[in-house]
């Protein structure tokens, strides 16, 4: 078995461009102080709003505007749930799972097996003739380096902005971030609808891009381990694109594995990212310890100011 | 205005009529969607909830109600112990095909044996298979302090895998001309799973999963070891202060769940699913969760909302036959079900009320 | 200067089941001192959180400066000049104090900027602060300063304090009485609440004392006795404990260089605790918040187990004993946070009265609880520690907090301990409930019992205890007899360490 180093660490990029964006946008919702469960059913509809809207109208560029707010609206329901009628958070989330797969399986029912253009990998002039250099990094399709910059922002945002600063405020304490008079709800609820619309734009990455056909399962726990990445990460955008990149790595290997017909079952292969994501989960949680790695420590307490 | 007042103690009214205001409210929802979708949402509420209990087919529905609910109703039960105590395991769709695997296989190792062992040496391996599925979230949480919501479901994935693998290889029956899938456990007297009284549905799974409901609701009423669920998930520090041992409930109330899972998987393919295949599991794991929720986590709530799912999934084929209706708009349904279930449930810990804004 | 700054006419709110605030009305002149008194439950948070913002009356207006003052929000609140430093909730244990600082603020300067700034500041007031110190590692009284300089970099006409002094040593307490002094006479308004009638005489000019929502009258504390304010404050004379002289018997409990990590990333460490505890005697255990009470009751109850010999129940070693079997053994214990520790809040007292009391009121057999029996030690509780509930039945969370702890107390002191152990026992209490625990504590211990009460009240420990003792960052000063103990004394046991901190960080 041979693998260009270059075109290994290019489809890395490329498989873990998907959780890279379901996963930065639960993390802001998690350091908001909020678990949304839901970002399965966030992304498969993200991916089937972005995919009827590219098949009618022919533009891969509105499928994925559609796929962002398509994210977005479904949050908005958990969001509701969650902040107005204060449900427990990991239930409402697992409900949203559940009823995004059923809402995605219906809407994508006379699509199965259609096709769509795909958005095309952009050569940045000069920069992709570098050898090998050129090929990891100067010659992907726009939506990525669109993740690379929302993973950056969102470190920005929350290191740097007023924004951030009561967007961490309010999820590590909503009692003291009410009590100094920030509005606890809407900071939440925008966080949601981020998450939400980031959930989308990872599920177009899947179904606009790297299977650039309809079919019912195309989420297939991606946004599963997208939540898996942010506790590894321990809620900070920078190794949370080394968990990401971690899984894109795994994710192409065994697909190489599996075309190079190499003697191991295909479905040790398939099920090697999950059991991997299990082992990082296991090793990060038996050495973590620290203040720094600490989750936000009103995470999926729910909110209700009294007195 | 209105805003939301704490009640100083949960009304237990609310908390009765609150599944019942959900299923009207996802009713009258339900009806907008399907209109939406261009279907006649008379005909089609009707074909869900009317036609598999008293249309003129109801002689084959009705049993196939029991059926579906019987998987329901045991694994959520499991899983609403787990809850209570605030412990998620919603891998119980992997558990349930261990259970399923393990037992199959633990079955086939004597094929073609009638010994009289061979069921209750089914039957063990089923939950055994369960067991040891729900042990692994639950020992690495307990060791690592690791997730068991994202372990869990993890391990379905994993179990989906081991399940193909079983139906393409290991367990691929002989017999079969080389299509994916075992021997026909049905056929085979030692190891199947008929209905217990002929053309009600009434297999033993679903005498188990009434066994389930009675043992649960002893357990939670008045053994001291539902006193301590319930007491961890309400207030992990004043079970500490009672003396419950976190790490012993989490094993426990996984390996409960689990086990119970196992046996539905095990059930399920001596009996209606008849043999391991690949696309054996349909999600029962994953509905069993808002069976869980809708039932209020009580034995007797999920007795009665495993009865109403069950009767989702017949009467969505039913619509399906009739009028064309999607599976996937019964999988909505459901979600959608939940959704309202969650939000109506606000109602039972809080008073809305109306005030006007800013005195002056 | 007597001119008006801030007047309040006719301020009314009411909860369900409960007017906060009735009818209430006072002024605040510009450069005074202002108390507002009253007991736990009379009105006083839900008065200052219209005046901050935070709750909107129902009824009544305010004037500030001559203007209709009515603030939607608190940063509404604090561009008019008003700002408040909270009794509890509101830092941010994660974030630094720069960090804190700068959410408290409307429109702070860029991060460098406000990092000199907090340092002039603190500076100039005697409160020394690092701004990149991360807030879960201070002291309270260093918390406390967080608070303050928040407020002060705001240029307040008007500040607010809650109950500040219950989190600080009485060296701290010198220090920020010169502050808000040195505040005052730069023409700030302080509104200072508490229930400290001493600290109150010796602080402020007027003072404004509520009851059950109302305000049942105003003085100057300088020329008003301590007596008459709290009859004021209470409406009725108060049943001071009694306090028989001690006869100890033996050794019970003997803790021999209890030591123990601290248990969660911003917990206090146990170093090196060593005390023996006799049958008959109270031991009072000072100390200032955060400085291991929660961490020492928790050794004592079993939910942190230690090493076996650093615990001896009457000689047997059972420092790793856990919860129920230290209880089958008599040594019995009560947490400070009576709602969530002590008590489950949604569940009925009967499940309540369950919680603590199966393995010695033997409630359960075979596994399966004995609900009948629990009800009746539930009613038994209630009758003899006059729980005021409807019923058994009803959730521990819709009982009042004093209610509550007697309860609390109550289900501890009926199992008949051979050592209990409460941590707190009269926070938040209304002052009846709390004599009437303290009472019962007394009778506990001249029944034979050993009793070890951790509290922050030293007035509390001082009335009760026959031995003093003070926990500094997780160790334990030499039991002293409580008898013959000045302030002085007291304080130099709370925190010679913490004082001296004030100079040094």
């Amino acid at each position: 078995m041979n693998i260009d180093i270059a075109v290994f660490l290019a489809s890395m990029m490329v498989a873990a461009t998907p959780v890279i964006f379901a996963a930065i946008g639960e993390l802001v919702v998690e350091k908001s102080g909020v678990l949304n469960l839901g970002v399965e059913g966030m992304m498969i509809t993200g991916a089937i709003c972005g995919f009827i809207l590219a098949n009618a109208t022919g533009s891969v560029f509105l499928g994925v505007v559609a796929a962002a707010i398509g994210g977005a609206l479904l949050s908005l329901i958990f969001a509701t749930l969650t902040q107005f009628l204060l449900s427990n958070q990991v239930a409402t989330g697992l409900a949203l799972t559940l009823f995004g797969i059923g809402l995605a399986a219906l809407l994508g029912k006379p699509y199965e097996g259609v096709r769509v253009d795909v958005i095309q990998p952009i050569s940045i002039p000069v920069l992709s003739d570098i050898p090998v250099l050129g090929t990891i990094l100067f010659s992907h399709d726009p939506l990525l380096y669109f993740g690379l910059f929302i993973v950056f922002a969102v470190w920005w945002f929350l290191t740097k902005t007023r924004g951030g600063l009561i967007l961490r405020a309010v999820g590590e304490s909503h009692d003291a971030a009410h009590a100094l008079g920030y509005n606890v709800v809407r900071v939440r609820i925008l966080a949601i609808m981020f998450g939400g619309a980031c959930a989308g734009l990872g599920g177009a990455y899947l179904s606009l891009l790297r299977v650039p056909q309809w079919t019912e399962n195309v989420t297939a726990g991606v946004g599963w381990i997208a939540l898996a990445i942010v506790v590894f990460a321990s809620w900070k955008p920078g190794r949370l694109l080394i968990g990401a990149y971690l899984f894109g790595g795994i994710g192409f290997l065994q697909l190489h594995l599996q075309v190079e017909n190499v003697p191991i079952p295909v479905e040790v292969l398939n099920a090697s990212p999950y059991i991997a994501t299990i082992i990082a989960l296991v090793i990060l949680s038996a050495g973590k310890s620290g203040r720094s790695n600490a989750a936000p420590a009103a995470l999926g307490q729910p909110f209700h100011a009294s007195r | 205005m209105i805003t939301l007042e704490k009640r100083p103690e949960p009304s237990r009214g609310w908390s009765l009529a609150t599944p019942l205001l959900a299923v009207i409210l996802t009713v009258l929802a339900g009806g907008l969607v399907f209109a939406a979708l261009g279907y006649d949402p008379v005909a089609t509420i009707r074909a869900i909830f009317y036609e598999p209990i008293f249309g003129q087919n109801s002689f084959y529905y009705l049993p196939q109600l029991l059926v579906k609910a019987g998987p329901l109703i045991l694994i959520a039960n499991g899983l609403a112990i787990g809850f209570r105590a605030g412990i998620w395991n919603i891998g119980a769709e992997g558990q349930y095909i261990m259970g399923a695997i393990f037992a199959a296989a633990a079955g086939l190792a004597f094929y073609p044996s009638e010994s009289f062992l061979i069921w209750p040496l089914m039957i063990t391996a089923g939950a055994v298979g369960g067991l040891l599925w729900a042990l692994i979230p639950a020992i690495l949480r307990v060791k690592f302090g690791t997730n068991e919501i994202l372990v869990s479901l993890m391990l379905v994935y994993v179990a989906e895998n081991i399940l193909s693998s079983a139906a393409v290889s290991w367990l691929r029956n002989p017999e079969g001309m080389g299509f994916p899938g075992s021997r026909n456990l049905s056929q085979w007297d030692a190891a199947s799973n008929p209905e217990i009284i002929a053309g009600t549905g009434m297999h033993w799974g679903v005498a188990a999963a009434c066994i389930a409901v009675i043992l649960a609701y002893v357990l939670m009423a008045r053994h001291i070891l539902g006193f301590q669920i319930r007491l961890a998930g309400q207030s992990p520090r004043a079970a500490a202060f009672s003396g419950v041992n976190p790490a012993r409930l989490v094993l426990i109330c996984m390996g409960v769940a689990g086990l119970l899972a196992g046996l539905a998987g095990m059930f399920e393919v001596t009996g209606p699913a008849r043999k391991i295949s690949i696309d054996f599991n349909v999600g029962y794991g994953f509905t069993a969760i808002i069976v869980a929720f809708l039932g209020r986590l009580h034995p007797i709530g999920i007795l009665l909302a495993g009865l109403l799912m069950g009767l989702t999934y017949i009467g969505g084929e039913v619509a399906q036959q009739s009028l064309g209706l999607p599976l996937a708009a019964i999988q909505l349904f459901q979600g959608m079900l939940l959704f309202f279930l969650l939000a109506v449930d606000v109602l039972t810990h809080y008073r809305p009320k109306r005030t006007q804004r800013a005195a002056s | 200067m007597t001119e008006t700054l801030l007047a309040i006419n006719g301020l009314t709110k009411a909860y369900p089941g409960v007017v906060a605030n009735d009818d209430v009305s006072f002024e605040i002149n510009r450069g005074e001192v202002h108390a507002l008194l009253g007991e736990n439950g009379a009105g006083k948070s839900t008065l200052v959180k219209a005046i901050y913002g935070l709750v909107k009356p129902d009824a009544g207006t305010m004037a500030l400066n001559g203007v209709p003052y009515a603030p939607a929000e608190p940063s509404a609140a604090r561009s008019a000049g008003v700002t408040m430093v909270f009794q509890h909730f509101s830092l941010f244990d994660a974030l630094n104090v720069a960090e804190n600082i700068a959410l408290g603020m409307d429109h702070p300067p860029k991060m460098t900027d406000l990092a000199a700034r907090i340092r002039d500041v603190s500076q100039g007031y005697g409160l020394p602060l690092d701004p990149d110190r991360i807030v879960g590692d201070l002291s309270a009284g260093e918390r406390q300063r967080v608070e303050i300089i928040r407020c002060l970099l705001q240029d307040p006409k008007l500040l607010i304090m809650d109950e500040p002094t219950s989190v600080l040593t009485p060296q701290e307490v010198d220090i920020l009485f010169a502050t808000l002094r040195k505040l005052r006479d730069e023409g700030t308004s302080i509104l200072y609440i508490s229930h400290k009638l001493e600290e109150i005489r010796a602080l402020c000019e007027t003072a404004t004392i509520l009851r059950l929502g109302k305000v049942v009258g105003g003085c100057d504390p300088r020329e008003t006795s301590a007596g008459d304010m709290a009859e004021m404050m209470v409406g009725s004379a108060l049943k001071v404990p009694s306090k028989p002289e001690a006869t100890t018997g033996d050794v019970r409990l003997s803790l021999t260089g209890l030591s123990a990590p601290a248990p969660h990333a911003f917990g206090t460490a146990l170093r090196g605790i060593t005390v023996d505890v006799m049958a008959g005697e109270v031991l009072g255990i000072g100390g200032v918040a955060g400085n291991g009470q929660d961490e020492l009751l928790l050794a004592m109850s079993g939910e942190m187990p230690v090493n076996p010999q650093m615990i001896r129940l009457s000689g047997k070693p059972i420092g790793d004993w856990a919860v129920n079997t230290r209880r089958a053994a008599g040594l019995l214990a009560a947490p400070e946070e009576r709602l969530g520790h002590a008590a489950a809040p949604v569940m009925s007292l009967t499940e309540n009265a369950a919680l603590t009391g199966t393995t010695r009121k033997g409630l359960a057999s075979h596994g399966m609880i004995n609900w009948a029996r629990a009800r009746a030690f539930a009613e038994d509780i209630i009758r003899s520690f006059d729980v005021r509930t409807p019923s058994a039945a009803n959730a521990a969370q819709s009982l009042s907090g004093g209610n509550l702890q007697k309860f609390v107390i109550g289900r501890e002191i009926l199992q008949e301990p051979d050592v209990l152990v409460v941590n707190q026992p009269t926070w938040g209490v209304d002052a009846s409930a709390a004599a009437a625990i303290r009472q019962a504590l007394l009778d506990l211990a001249s029944g034979g019992a050993a009793v070890i009460v951790i509290s922050q009240d030293l007035d509390e420990l001082m009335e009760i205890s026959d031995r003093f003792a003070a926990l500094n960052q997780g160790e334990l000063s030499e039991p002293r007899p409580a008898k013959g103990l000045t302030v002085e004394d007291i304080g130099l046991m709370l925190g010679g360490a913490s004082a001296s901190e004030g100079q040094s960080a």
